[in-house]
């Protein structure tokens, strides 16, 4: 059920120890910062976390990170000039990393929203990152077989709600979005604005409402806006 | 030195990266779609022309991304897989991470354009990974790039910083992809790479000869 909630904190409140969080963006673009944020208040730990990185600088998945509520990342792109709190637990052995191809990973994100048990992709085939995985040969070339990742709870940023939860949202702050709406059991999206139904054009749509549970406004929530350049 | 091999050569001097840039986006074919990838092949769009007609994909989920964002047009929700803004040309689309992988395994992307570590004489790529144990690996779109589109060109200067050469019979470096490189362009030679081993299609400041004493793999001169 779609619910409308008046503040970030309320809408992680439900989110349990152990659980496995999707957490949209790429980089900066599209990363939810105060869902993030308020997670971290809500104390939640041992948490997966699926991202495209591992944290930047001094906030949102990087302080999660930096308190040690991050037991396993799931993600393609770890090690950034800026990524040291991921940087310091991976060396110290604190964090567990699961490293997946960008397209593998948003793939497997996908399946999982689709309903799709396993599927067969060249991306990695022959490299380390496949190792240990079935390999088949279709369609003339060799393949590898990649499993669906679910998760409990995703966070997610998006331009506009409304009031059906159907999802708008800007440039290339979309990235993960519409895809972990769908995977996981539980969607909370942070927008700007939220507008009555019938105010969003429905051939406009990208995430249609029946992937989305909670909905947070967080004003001028845009990366541009608050000068949030990776 | 036959006559053959010295026509190979096509400039007294080794190629500078501005000149390497220029002469990968003038072997692009006009309407081409093109992802370049995070480093030097970036460098390529500065020398794209309006006649040439190129789309630039970039992976986190945009056709027809413009040059780089400068002053004003700065915005952090438009941005490139180097996490650099940019800006949007008339005719530019978004979408998410899911269909733009796609994109690239469906194998709709013409050419993409990648550094490398080391390539193979049967044109795997090595990019992502020194292998090195305290190194935190981390691969992006690598992979996918290398195994999607259907031509990739390696841009990387011939040798190491030790002399080495990073043309090589067996990458040494963990592999992003396996027989996908197409065409390596270096400071010294534009290679062609595929099953019939690898092809010099022209030298710069060397002639045939001398390229072939730097690269521990038979060579054969393109045959106009």
């Amino acid at each position: 059920m779609l619910t409308f909630i008046d503040t970030v904190g309320e809408a992680v409140a439900g989110i349990k120890d152990g659980s496995t969080i999707m957490i949209g963006g790429f980089g900066n673009a599209g990363q939810p910062f105060e869902l993030i944020d308020a997670l971290l208040d809500s104390g939640a730990t041992d948490l997966t976390v699926v991202n495209n990185n591992a944290g930047q600088g001094d906030q949102g998945l990087a302080l999660l990170i930096k308190e040690g509520r991050v037991r396993k990342m799931i993600c393609s792109f770890p090690r950034q000039s800026d990524s040291w709190h991921f940087d310091a637990k991976y060396k110290a052995g604190e964090i567990e990393l699961e490293l997946v191809p960008q397209g593998n990973l948003a793939e497997r994100i996908r399946a999982a929203g689709a309903g799709i048990g396993g599927f067969f992709t060249p991306t990695g085939y022959g490299t380390m990152l496949a190792e240990g995985k079935e390999t088949r040969f279709l369609d003339g070339k060799w393949q590898v077989f990649e499993t669906p990742i679910h998760a409990d709870v995703a966070l997610i940023k998006a331009l506009k709600a409304d009031g059906k939860g159907n999802l708008v949202y800007r440039k290339t702050a979309r990235n993960f979005g519409p895809i972990m709406a769908a995977a996981a059991k539980h969607s909370i999206v942070q927008v700007s604005e939220i507008v009555p139904v019938g105010a969003l054009d429905p051939e406009n749509i990208v995430t249609p409402g029946i992937y989305v549970n909670s909905v947070v406004r967080v004003a001028g929530a845009s990366a541009s806006k608050e000068g949030q350049v990776a | 030195m036959s006559t053959l091999e010295t026509s190979l050569q096509t400039s007294a001097e080794p190629l500078g990266r501005n000149e390497l840039a220029q002469l990968v986006a003038r072997d692009i074919a006009p309407g081409s779609f093109v992802n370049l990838g995070i480093g030097q092949p970036t460098q390529v769009s500065n020398y794209l022309t309006e006649e040439q007609n190129i789309t630039l994909h970039t992976e986190n989920g945009m056709l027809g991304m413009g040059p780089e964002a400068v002053g004003e047009e700065i915005d952090g929700d438009l941005i490139n897989a180097g996490k650099i803004p940019v800006t949007e040309l008339p005719g530019a689309s978004y979408f998410h991470h899911a269909d733009s992988f796609a994109i690239m395994r469906g194998g709709h992307l013409d050419i993409c354009v990648l550094g490398a570590f080391q390539v193979s004489a049967g044109g795997d790529l090595a990019n992502w990974h020194t292998g090195a144990p305290d190194a935190i690996p981390a691969v992006g779109g690598a992979m996918d790039l290398a195994t999607g589109a259907k031509d990739v060109f390696v841009m990387m200067t011939l040798l190491t910083r030790d002399g080495v050469s990073k043309l090589v019979e067996q990458c040494t470096y963990p592999l992003t992809g396996v027989g996908c490189v197409t065409r390596v362009y270096t400071d010294k030679a534009v290679f062609l790479t595929g099953p019939d081993g690898v092809t010099v299609r022209e030298t710069f400041g060397c002639t045939f000869e001398e390229l072939q004493a730097l690269v521990p793999l038979p060579l054969k001169p393109a045959v106009s």
